[in-house]
């Protein structure tokens, strides 16, 4: 590091040798400021940037939050920082505190300070927080222009000092404004045995995060520590000549008092920029990279962003790390779109989680409510068709885990209301924290995430002293402590590896799916280059991501995706089934599992002319040709004639029936028919994972239908019962009873609809035995039965559009793709290993006892 | 080791579509040669040193390719395995000013 602390100015003649690295000069040395620089390092800014920080206050880097906890002594000052001064020489950085900057000159690219040193700067980020706003009052200046005595602000650790110090001496406090510094500050005032009053002007307390009701709620916890709360009264002056006596209401009420905290909101702190020509409205207006000028930058709760101004800490550790990617290029395409994360605060020593809406807004809006005055406890959710759109927390914040998640990633919700704010039987606490993404912010004062604590398990920390040792997490305000347990019980317990990517769609794009939905509907992606150049980190492409992106893609935009070949899986491009030996599968479509003689000598016919290495029934009903060179896909395709059957794709594969009421002693409907049907409206649907459906003419089930995706029982009296969910592969699992329906209209539109939900909800590979109880059957009846959600009528129509693109894949044969679309990739040298005809078959080998282990080539006749 | 190399002049750029493989037989070898969409060519032994897949059929991106097989990725670079298959044998390719790729062997 070659800059010195002395201030090294322009002015200053010839400096000394300057390093080729940038200068990154940073203006306020506080949560947002020291974050940002940190973040910079992390991405290897020290090769980049000389830095340089100014701070006003004369100290390191310290945790504002914990100023409650000192005032209420819970914390001594040693436990707040952040980052010693000795953390700013071992990092080399040229820390200027107790040096408030002026103003920055942008045509010269200098940084103006206090007594008019000036610093050059490549790049300046302005990170200058918040000024405490003291409401219009009489009486609060002496005639000098300076603060009554007595009079105390809350934002600083000199104020803090200041506090403690008057609480020793002081007995009767007034504390004006009940927001969250407010309430903290009369806690702490309180907790010295001052008595204290709080006046609060708006008719709530906390009314900026709480609803009313959750207001009066957390007045009774308030008030039981002995602090007396008057609300809907502003205040009208303050009493006394030099040192504060009383503060005066509007109907002349003097209420004593010897010592006063002005407490009423806060305001960005917007003078340097303003100073410098910078746009300033409320706040510092930046745009979505951060920045507010030529290389100008501001974070934290100085800036506006997006006509938004923040004063919680969360927001200021996203805004960090968007910066920092910019500044270091990391990422030049980071963008920051505004916070919406969890508001988690203890205040006044109770949990307040707040997230979304604090009540419904429309008469549509759902409200669940719970309300347990006497223990402190009030909850509530608000949801919008279908989707948690808000929810509060107070006194209980078990629920926060699920809660976040739900509103966080828009998930469906419990058809059982309550079930949002109690665990009803069942579903464990942890479920919650299973479920959490790994990025969903845990500990908001420190913003730490759910992945960084399970990695800091992962390296060796199992008790919760050491993750919070490590990560810092709960070590702010505290209310997120029995969330951060959860997650390290849950991370050192759980067996299975936990992947810092398992909520993701695909691994190459840190997106849950429907974040990746909206993305790409939003920006019009319609090929899987495109997606990855908007939305991967870096722009890179990523091999295994390519297939659930193609999926998802020709979900989305049917008939209208930009084909690119190398997104398919090799089954895909060549529409038949990759085999051990790299030949081929081919599955002809046989609807229903009928066939009929003319279908069966061409089958036979075309493996004869082929050499087929097998014909085999299959356990979907139908008829597969296994052993088929790739260069022979197109001449087998067209001599049979026959569609694809689609055995190879993650999409809709067969309807396997039973022989229903033409034949069937037992027949109460038409199952052969009906599965016909449902195969040609289905078929060759791109799904998350295989379907595949069953038709039964009665409940003997001789096609197995309780155990398919979609299972469709007749029941007489032209009913028929359709079950979703089912399994007997890896997974054994009998469908859920989703409706009974009079007619196999009503049954191919109930599937369909069904088809379309999993199609744009279920995650990629995801099974429907795992997604229908993922859900819940409750859940899905609403929605595809009782329309729940007004879904339905979209469902239909996005469906309705994939079965019009429908196209046989096998007209492909016909004119190639790509170059070389059936070009052989086997490496001819000692394969096949697939038997020409296996052991044991018509024409194949003679059973052997040794005849060898499936992995050994036991080649007959080696390749045609 | 006395091995000698030599290039090879393979196929066109076109035989190979944009992010695809193919598999050609270069000097007696079976060789498997990709097309990243970045424009450039990566070249290796054909067959998987896992169980004898078809390397040619597996997906890429400008740094590994995925056997269609058991989906073992291998980077085209230094042909290691990203798991614990044995490595890949990497060719030397490049394509020339009129669009012809050529492979060591
Ligand atoms: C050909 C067939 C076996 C047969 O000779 O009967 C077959 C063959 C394969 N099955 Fe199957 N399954 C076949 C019916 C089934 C069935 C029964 C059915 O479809 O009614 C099941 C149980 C139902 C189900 O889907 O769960 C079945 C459950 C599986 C599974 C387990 C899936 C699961 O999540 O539980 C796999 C593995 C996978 O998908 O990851 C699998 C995977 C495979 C693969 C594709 C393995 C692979 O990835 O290459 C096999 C391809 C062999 C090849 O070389 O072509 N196959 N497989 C059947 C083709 C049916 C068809 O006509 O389309
Ligand atoms: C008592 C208290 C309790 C809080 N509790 C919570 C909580 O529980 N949860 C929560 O989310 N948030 C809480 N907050 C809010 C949180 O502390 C802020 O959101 C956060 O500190 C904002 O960070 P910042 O860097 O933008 O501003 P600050 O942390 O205020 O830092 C700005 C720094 O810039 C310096 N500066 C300003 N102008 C200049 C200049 N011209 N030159 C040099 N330096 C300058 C200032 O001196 C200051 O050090 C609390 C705040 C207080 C005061
Ligand atoms: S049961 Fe196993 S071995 Fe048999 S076809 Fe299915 S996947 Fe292959
Ligand atoms: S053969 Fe390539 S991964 Fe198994």
């Amino acid at each position: 590091m070659s800059v010195t602390s002395s201030t090294a100015t322009r002015t200053a003649g010839i400096p000394a040798q300057r390093s080729r690295k940038r200068r990154l000069v940073v203006v306020g040395n506080g949560m947002a400021g020291a974050r940002a620089v940190e973040e910079v390092l992390e991405r290897g800014g020290a090769e980049q940037f000389d830095v340089t920080v100014f701070g006003a206050e004369p100290y390191g880097n310290y945790n504002r939050i914990l100023l409650s906890h000192v005032l209420s002594g819970e914390e001594d000052e040693e436990g707040i920082y952040l980052n010693s001064l000795a953390w700013y020489t071992e990092n080399g950085i040229d820390l200027r505190s107790g040096v408030a900057v002026e103003r920055i000159d942008t045509a010269a690219k200098v940084v103006v300070d206090q007594h008019g040193g000036e610093t050059p700067y490549d790049v300046c980020v302005l990170a200058t927080g918040s000024t405490p706003f003291v409401p219009r009052m009489e009486g609060t200046h002496r005639l000098d222009g300076s603060l009554l005595e007595g009079v105390f602000s809350f934002r600083t650790l000199d104020d803090t000092r200041a506090l403690l110090a008057a609480a020793r001496t002081h007995r009767r406090a007034v504390v004006i404004g009940g927001g969250l510094l407010g309430l903290e500050a009369a806690h702490g005032l309180a907790t010295h045995g001052v008595r204290v009053e709080l006046v609060h002007s708006p008719p709530h307390l906390m009314n900026q995060q709480l609803g009313a009701e959750a207001g009066k709620v957390l007045r009774r916890s308030v008030e039981a520590l002995g602090i007396s709360v008057r609300t809907g009264v502003r205040t009208r002056a303050l009493v006394g000549t030099e040192r504060v006596e009383g503060v005066e209401l509007p109907d002349g009420t003097v209420l004593p008092a010897d010592l006063v905290v002005v407490a009423a909101g806060i305001r960005p702190s917007t003078d340097v920029a303003l100073r410098s020509g910078l746009p300033v409205e409320r706040g510092i207006v930046v745009d979505d990279r951060m920045s507010c000028g030529d290389d100008v930058y501001a974070v934290g709760e100085c800036v506006q962003h997006r006509g938004q101004t923040y004063g919680l800490v969360a927001p200021l550790w996203e805004q960090a790390g968007v910066l920092a990617d910019h500044l270091t290029g990391t990422d030049p395409r980071a963008e920051y779109h505004g916070s919406r994360t969890a508001t988690k605060l203890k205040v006044a020593g109770v949990d307040v989680v707040q997230m979304g809406l604090p009540g419904p807004e429309t008469e549509d809006d759902e409200f669940v409510v719970f309300s347990e005055p006497h223990r402190g406890v009030y909850q509530n959710a608000v949801v919008r068709d279908g989707r948690l759109v808000g929810a509060t927390l107070l006194g209980d914040v078990r629920k926060t885990a699920f809660l976040q998640q739900a509103f966080d990633q828009a998930l469906p919700l419990p058809e059982e209301r309550t079930a949002l704010l109690f665990d009803l039987g069942a579903p464990a606490e942890d479920v919650g924290v299973a479920e959490l993404s790994a990025s969903a912010q845990v500990c908001a004062c420190n913003g730490v995430t759910k992945g960084t604590i399970v990695d800091a398990v992962e390296d060796g920390c199992t008790s919760l002293g050491a993750v919070m040792a490590r990560t810092k997490a709960g070590k702010g305000c505290g209310s997120c402590k029995s969330v951060v347990e959860q997650i390290t019980e849950w991370a050192a317990g759980g067996a299975l590896t936990v992947d810092e990517s398992a909520t993701w769609y695909v691994p190459g794009i840190p997106m849950a799916k429907p974040e990746l939905v909206a993305a790409i509907r939003a920006q019009r992606l319609r090929s899987v280059s495109a997606v990855f150049r908007a939305l991967a980190p870096g722009g890179e492409e990523d091999a295994k991501s390519k297939m659930g992106l193609t999926s998802l893609l020709r979900m989305l935009w049917p008939g209208e995706v930009e084909d690119e070949r190398d997104g398919r899986y090799i089954n895909d491009r060549v529409h038949a089934n990759i085999q051990r030996d790299g030949t081929f599968s081919v599955v002809p479509q046989m609807k229903g599992g009928v066939t009929t003689a003319e279908q069966l000598r061409k089958i036979a016919d075309v493996a004869d002319k082929y050499d087929v290495g097998m014909i085999k029934v299959t356990g979907g009903q139908r008829i597969d040709l296994l052993g088929v060179r790739k260069e022979d896909l197109p001449g087998v395709w067209a001599d049979l004639g026959m569609p694809s059957g689609y055995a190879y794709g993650k999409s809709f594969r067969t309807v396997k029936t039973c022989v229903g009421t033409d034949f069937c002693r037992f027949g109460l409907g038409n199952s052969t028919r009906l599965g016909i049907d449902m195969e040609t409206r289905f078929q060759g649907i791109e799904t998350p994972a295989k379907l595949k459906l069953g038709v039964v003419g009665c409940p003997r089930n001789c096609a197995e239908a309780y155990v398919k995706d979609v299972g469709v029982v007749a029941v007489g009296s032209g009913r028929w019962e359709v079950h979703v969910g089912g399994a007997a592969g890896a997974s054994v699992r009998k469908a859920d009873l989703l409706a009974t329906v009079g007619s196999p209209e009503e049954v191919i539109a109930l599937t369909g609809r069904f088809i379309q939900f999993y199609r744009e909800w279920g995650n990629w590979l995801e099974r429907t035995y795992e997604f229908v109880p993922r859900l819940g059957i409750e859940r899905l009846r609403a929605v595809l039965v009782d329309d729940s959600d007004g879904m339905l009528a979209g469902l239909d129509e996005r469906l309705q559009a994939t079965v019009d693109a429908y196209r046989d894949p096998w007209l492909e044969g016909r004119e190639p793709v790509t170059p070389g679309q059936f070009r052989t990739a086997l490496p001819l040298v000692d394969l096949p290993l697939a038997p020409h005809r296996p052991a044991g078959a018509p024409g194949g080998l003679v059973p052997e006892v040794h005849a060898g282990s499936a992995a050994e080539p036991t080649t007959t006749g080696g390749p045609r | 080791m006395t091995s000698t190399t030599s290039a090879h002049d393979v196929c066109s750029l076109e035989e190979v579509p944009p992010g695809e493989g193919r598999a050609f037989a270069v000097a007696g070898q079976q060789v498997a040669v990709f097309r990243h969409r970045s424009g450039r060519v990566s070249a290796v032994q054909a067959a998987c040193p896992h169980a004898g897949g078809p390397l040619a059929d597996g997906q890429i991106d400008e740094r590994v390719v995925v056997c269609p097989l058991h989906l073992n990725a291998f980077d085209l670079t230094t042909g290691e395995s990203s798991g614990d298959c044995a490595p890949l044998r990497v060719h030397p390719c490049r394509v020339d000013a009129v669009g012809r790729v050529s492979v060591e062997v």
